[in-house]
């Protein structure tokens, strides 16, 4: 796995607003091989979004460069993004974003029909994808007739029908109750397994949990790029609510530090549960499967 | 992408709003239809006027008497007016280029036979007044130039009358009594039915030939002579005209204009003298008239309907603008996958162009039921409204609208054309949303 499937070098976006310009990314560095899973997290305000729309050539960053395979995407005009998006990126959103219209097939098949490519070969290869996600007996129906989570099915057969060079998730699991979560992360894990590239956006411990590999972001900034289990020993708790004092954070994580006794792993599903502000430390739960 | 999968998508989308799209059609159809509707009505119309101008003949030139009102006859007990023989007898003496010149007179009356009686008109004239009207026969034949010669008493019944007086018998041979004049006639023919004729610019009143008794003139002249008397209001009144009306027939049709002048220059002084008392006619220049009028009419019938058409088409930008909005999650969606511009733009605009030509196809549909639907709604009228119906004029109650074939590409072109124009805003629109924007559209 040594091919890159995507490299962001200082890469990074300014948004000016009236007379004031918002540096939303300062100039980010990494790089994504092919057939890892990262998790790209952050709180609010960090960038994050504005990372993921770049890395999803959804927008032209404002400067650096954003390489998918060895094409620099940094420069091309509205309609080489298009196309990219349509050829080289698979997207799964966390509202699902399917089209009411169109049946589970079509709906699994619109990237294509963007290259031009709908035909009888390409949706069998959509009938297949369908059945790989579990939704082979539900290939005419439309999305009012699915559930969330085979809604999210549909969406990350979708995400595969063109071949990306990675699948691009953001908060995919945000609208999921937590058995459906477990069941779409299962999904996500096994495409890992077979060798596709996933970057994961997200706020929730549990999902970053399973990743191979954690981006946090802060003000712009990389804030770390380690693998899970050394940002597993960094973070002991979940990103602090805002409300908490800097100071109080710190308190806590050395204590957590100090005490140390967890072990790490895919299967461990970490619980925020201090919301509202009050200096109690923050309690992590730990279920084994 | 192909335009037929993206025809085949916009049609998925129309349909799912199909109470929307439906209305949206609306809008197209009644302009479509209401091109052809109108179009058609008009020419009917204008069809039917210009076959009763042409019934009067392209070659002729009509003279007629017309009453004048009573305060310009002065304090005469007989009222005097109209065309002279003389005058009448001048011209066909003095004018070569005229080929037959119809005398005719024609005075109210009632017939009877047996005790069947019936009022009509009797109408003195000359053997080629049947031709010249293009009558046609029933049954045995028209007045003879003999008849004229000898001052026979003999008549020429219009089927109005025959069926009057004669329900069970045949007519021919049999003398029909003037009660008025004391005299007999004995019927020697009878005349298919006549539709009647519209008035044509005033001068010439709408004449109704149903009741007409034709016989020859100059044994009208003999039997009842120039003057009629009539008991109206309490007290005699009288009448005296030589000629109601003398149609000329001119050779050829390019002299109907310098005869016409010929003839207005000979009667000029009494056409000139205020009375007013007779009036020159050319059907010709009518026909001319008739055809700038129908011009008139079909721009001004093209305008409304496509006014109506444009108000559709704006009916179509406002449901679809409403729709991009609506849509605009949609549109970040197939931004996001991978939709160029300007594929969102050939999306939106393939809506818009599917909605206008179905409107459009509906339209010529319903367009071309307008003569089957004017048929029965005019029957369904007669049936219920007898009396109401009975008073319209004769061009309202027997006009057949007739589809002008150019109208139907022409409205249905148009149509198409107002998807086309429409729909390009909002499918600009669409194509030109942020991505990002779009999809965080709730």
């Amino acid at each position: 796995m040594s091919n890159i499937a995507v490299r962001a070098e200082n890469l990074g976006k300014d948004y000016v607003l009236k007379s004031e310009t918002v540096h939303a990314l300062r100039g980010v560095t990494f790089d994504v091989p092919e057939g890892d899973y990262v998790a790209i997290m952050g709180p609010s305000g960090s960038g994050k979004s504005t990372l993921l729309n770049l890395l999803g050539c959804l927008d032209r960053p404002s400067f650096g460069e954003l390489y998918l395979g060895s094409e620099n995407v940094a420069t091309l005009n509205d309609n080489g993004l298009s196309d990219i998006r349509s050829k080289r990126i698979g997207f799964v959103f966390q509202s699902y974003n399917l089209i009411q219209q169109l049946n589970v097939v079509e709906n699994i098949q619109v990237p294509l029909y963007y290259q031009g490519k709908v035909n009888r070969t390409t949706r069998k290869w959509a009938i297949e994808l369908a059945g790989k996600v579990g939704l082979g007996d539900r290939l005419d129906h439309r999305p009012q007739q699915l559930s969330g989570g085979q809604m999210q099915r549909v969406a990350i057969a979708r995400a595969m029908v063109n071949d990306p060079y990675y699948i691009l998730a953001d908060e995919a699991t945000g609208n999921l109750d937590s058995k459906t979560t477990n069941e779409i992360l299962c999904l996500f894990k096994e495409l890992n397994d077979e060798g596709k590239t996933i970057i994961m956006v997200t706020h929730e411990d549990e999902v970053a949990a399973r990743c191979h590999r954690v981006i946090r972001l802060r003000d712009g900034h990389i804030e770390t790029d380690l693998p899970i289990e050394q940002d597993r020993k960094k973070y002991r708790f979940s990103m602090p609510a805002p409300e908490l004092q800097e100071e109080e954070v710190a308190v806590a994580q050395a204590q957590t530090v100090a005490s140390d006794g967890f072990s790490v792993g895919d299967n461990e599903i970490v619980m925020d549960g201090s919301v509202d502000g009050h200096d109690e430390p923050e309690i992590e739960v730990e279920i084994d499967e | 992408m192909s335009l037929f999968r993206t025809w085949q998508l916009g049609i998925k989308s129309l349909f799912l709003h199909p109470m929307r799209s439906a209305l949206t059609v609306l809008g197209i159809f009644i302009g479509v239809a209401a091109v052809i509707w109108l179009l058609a009505i008009g020419e009917g119309i204008s069809q039917k006027a210009q076959e009763q101008i042409a019934s009067l003949g392209a070659r002729n030139i009509i003279v007629r008497s017309i009453k004048p009102p009573l305060e310009k006859l002065g304090d005469s007990n007989v009222a005097e007016f109209g065309l002279l023989r003389k005058d009448f007898n001048l011209l066909v003496n003095t004018i070569p280029q005229i080929e037959v010149a119809i005398p005719i007179r024609e005075m109210k009356i009632s017939f009877s036979f047996g005790n069947n009686d019936m009022d009509g008109r009797i109408v003195g004239s000359t053997p080629e007044y049947f031709t010249a009207t293009k009558l046609k026969l029933a049954k045995g034949r028209f007045l003879s130039p003999a008849d004229v010669d000898k001052h026979k008493d003999f008549c020429v019944l219009s089927m109005g009358i025959a069926e009057a007086l004669f329900p069970h018998d045949d007519p021919i041979g049999k003398r029909v009594y003037c009660p008025t004049n004391q005299t007999y006639y004995e019927v020697v023919g009878i005349l298919r039915k006549r539709t009647a004729s519209a008035g044509i610019g005033g001068s010439l009143a709408a004449q109704d030939y149903s009741r007409d008794v034709y016989i020859p003139i100059t044994t009208l002249n003999q039997r009842v002579g120039d003057v009629t008397r009539r008991f109206q209001s309490g007290s005699f009144y009288a009448e005296k005209v030589e000629l109601h009306q003398a149609t000329i027939q001119v050779k050829t049709m390019d002299d109907v204009l310098t005869v016409a002048e010929l003839i207005k220059d000979a009667l000029r002084t009494q056409l000139e003298s205020g009375k007013g008392d007779i009036d020159v006619i050319v059907p010709l220049e009518l026909l001319e008239q008739a055809e700038t009028t129908r011009m008139m009419f079909m721009i001004f019938m093209g305008l409304i309907a496509a006014v109506s058409l444009l108000v559709g088409g704006i009916g179509i930008m406002n449901i679809m603008l409403a729709t991009v909005t609506e849509r605009t999650r949609e549109i970040g969606i197939r931004r996001a996958l991978g939709a160029r511009q300007g594929a969102i733009q050939r999306q939106f605009l393939v809506e818009t162009i599917t909605l206008s030509i179905v409107g459009g196809l509906v339209g010529v549909a319903v367009g071309l039921l307008c003569p089957v639907t004017l048929e029965w709604l005019r029957d369904t009228l007669i049936a219920n409204f007898p009396e109401e119906m009975a008073s319209l004029p004769a061009e309202v109650r027997e006009t057949v609208p007739i589809i002008v074939p150019i109208s139907i590409p022409v409205s249905f072109g148009i149509a198409v054309l107002i998807g086309v124009i429409f729909g390009m805003y909002p499918a600009y629109r669409a194509s030109r949303m942020d991505p990002i924007e779009a999809l965080r559209h709730e």
